[in-house]
């Protein structure tokens, strides 16, 4: 018996099958993902996330405190409840883990992963020692993602007037409170929608209210391919504490100028000596399924291996994130042909520039 | 939970095997392997013509979690193959012992089935693997 999150009971009157996530247990889906997957993709869905970790860290010394903790640069932000995705690193330059964290004007507000809570929160209280600020883990407030192109009306249709207003004023990637719910417009799915986090008394009323509205409860199993389709890293699969940002399409998430982080003297080693391998987007339209760990072949020669895949819904076919040798990319020789061993086959796979999927449609293009 | 028609005979390795009015054998996989696989997306069937040993490999079965191999209860040859399953692999979720069959086969020897597991015995096998 694991963990329950405020919502079990729901999840369990929904029909859910549960399933043992991080020591929680979680719905991995209602009956059918695919259809929750489409369903997501085409009206709304909602997501329990309680598992995951939410932290706030307070006092004049917080900002210093992220600075050295963050590879992105949480300078850049207006303390407006705008939100920043980064990558923590150690000093090696691996992820210890990757996070959303949103400044708000009086509170850095996190969120962090479910598997990964007991590291991150001995290496945040480790650093912020130093720091004149006060870390605090809030097991009591849940987590609703509502995500899809009706989220947001039907979220609107079951929240009061003043939070609906809130709901209009946000920009993409910035949240704010209304009440004790703090409600943003991030997710990780690829669509449109709300991450509402709450307190876990309240919740079940908010998934009632939004399930009369029509909105379909969602398992991890959508989760994870709504995410992959997204282009999105799923943390233990596609990056870790041995994997650099740059060797896990993170680039983008890293500051580095100006910018004193811990990982950066391991970074600006990586670059100077060239970034080994890289997280590319995979596609293969024959029959089959690409799925992690599945080796990566460049004439016959092992170049890496998938870190995610799945069966993409949306396409109909399968798509995959590959981590390989940087050698096989470089950009003056002709695409190179990349081969997946599935079983005892080489199945050829089409190298693409993910996300694969964005609001609904295919996103992707053929490099 | 899962269906397990008494009329059926199982192999501990989740297919169904059915002996037909007319001598052949149908096999598909059971509700019990269909739950545990989730969403089946693609199927892989077995040639026709093929010659199958009992236990031999009889294609593949990809789900959203998992892909699996399919092995056929008894050994005989694969007369025909469910060709619906190439476009609506689901129907495997939706009906597993009737449209979600996989293949027939003209066995060599009927009295193989006796070997196969009872509903009654195959479903004592799927509660041991679920404790």
């Amino acid at each position: 018996m694991g963990l329950k999150t405020p919502l079990h009971q729901q999840h369990v009157q929904c029909g859910a099958k549960i399933v043992d996530f991080g020591g929680w247990d979680m719905p991995v889906h209602y009956g059918s993902q695919i259809e929750e997957h489409h369903k997501v993709r085409r009206d709304a869905g909602m997501f329990d996330v309680s598992h995951m970790t939410v932290l706030t860290i307070t006092g004049p010394g917080s900002e210093s405190l992220l600075v050295e903790l963050l590879a992105n640069d949480i300078r850049k932000l207006p303390r407006s409840g705008k939100a920043l995705y980064s990558a923590m690193l150690n000093e090696h330059g691996g992820v210890v883990d990757d996070l959303i964290v949103y400044a708000n004007p009086d509170e850095y507000l996190m969120v962090v992963n479910c598997a990964t809570r007991d590291k991150d929160l001995a290496w945040i209280n480790t650093r912020a020692k130093d720091f004149d600020c006060v870390v605090e883990e809030h097991p009591d407030r849940a987590i609703v993602a509502v995500q899809g192109p009706n989220a947001i009306s039907a979220v609107k249709a079951v929240v009061g007037d003043e939070t609906g207003k809130l709901i209009a004023s946000l920009k993409v990637f910035q949240g704010g409170y209304s009440g004790a719910w703090f409600i943003a417009r991030t997710g990780y799915t690829g669509e449109r929608g709300v991450e509402i986090i709450l307190p876990g008394d309240e919740v079940p009323g908010l998934w009632e209210a939004l399930s009369l509205q029509g909105v379909a409860p969602i398992g991890l199993g959508a989760r994870d391919t709504l995410r992959l389709e997204a282009g999105m890293n799923l943390y233990g699969s596609d990056m870790d504490e041995g994997t650099s940002p740059f060797e896990s399409n993170m680039g983008g998430t890293v500051v580095m100028d100006n910018h004193e982080f811990i990982g950066k003297a391991a970074l600006q080693r990586q670059i100077s000596e060239g970034i080994p391998r890289q997280l590319v987007g995979v596609i293969m339209k024959e029959r089959g399924v690409l799925r992690a760990h599945y080796p990566v072949f460049c004439e016959g020669l092992l170049v890496g291996e998938l870190t995610s895949g799945a069966f993409s819904p949306t396409l109909g076919y399968s798509i995959a994130l590959a981590r390989v040798s940087s050698d096989v990319l470089t950009p003056s020789s002709e695409k190179a042909a990349l081969t997946v061993q599935i079983r005892d086959k080489q199945v050829a796979v089409t190298q693409v520039k993910h996300p694969f999927v964005r609001n609904g449609k295919q996103s992707y293009k053929t490099q | 939970m899962a269906d397990f028609p008494d009329e059926l005979k199982y192999a501990k390795t989740h297919e169904w095997a059915r002996l037909e009015d007319d001598g052949t054998v149908t096999v598909g996989i059971t509700d019990h392997a269909q739950d545990a696989l989730g969403d089946v997306v693609f199927v892989e069937l077995p040639e026709l013509d093929t010659k199958l040993p009992a236990g031999g490999d009889a294609g593949v079965v990809e789900s959203v979690k998992a892909a699996s191999d399919i092995y056929s209860p008894v050994s005989g040859t694969v007369i025909e193959v469910n060709q619906a399953l190439e476009d609506a692999p689901e129907k495997v979720n939706e009906s597993p012992f009737i449209d979600g069959w996989f293949f027939k086969v003209a066995p060599d020897d009927t009295a193989e089935l006796e070997a196969l597991l009872s509903a009654l015995d195959y479903q004592k096998v799927c509660e041991q693997e679920s404790h």
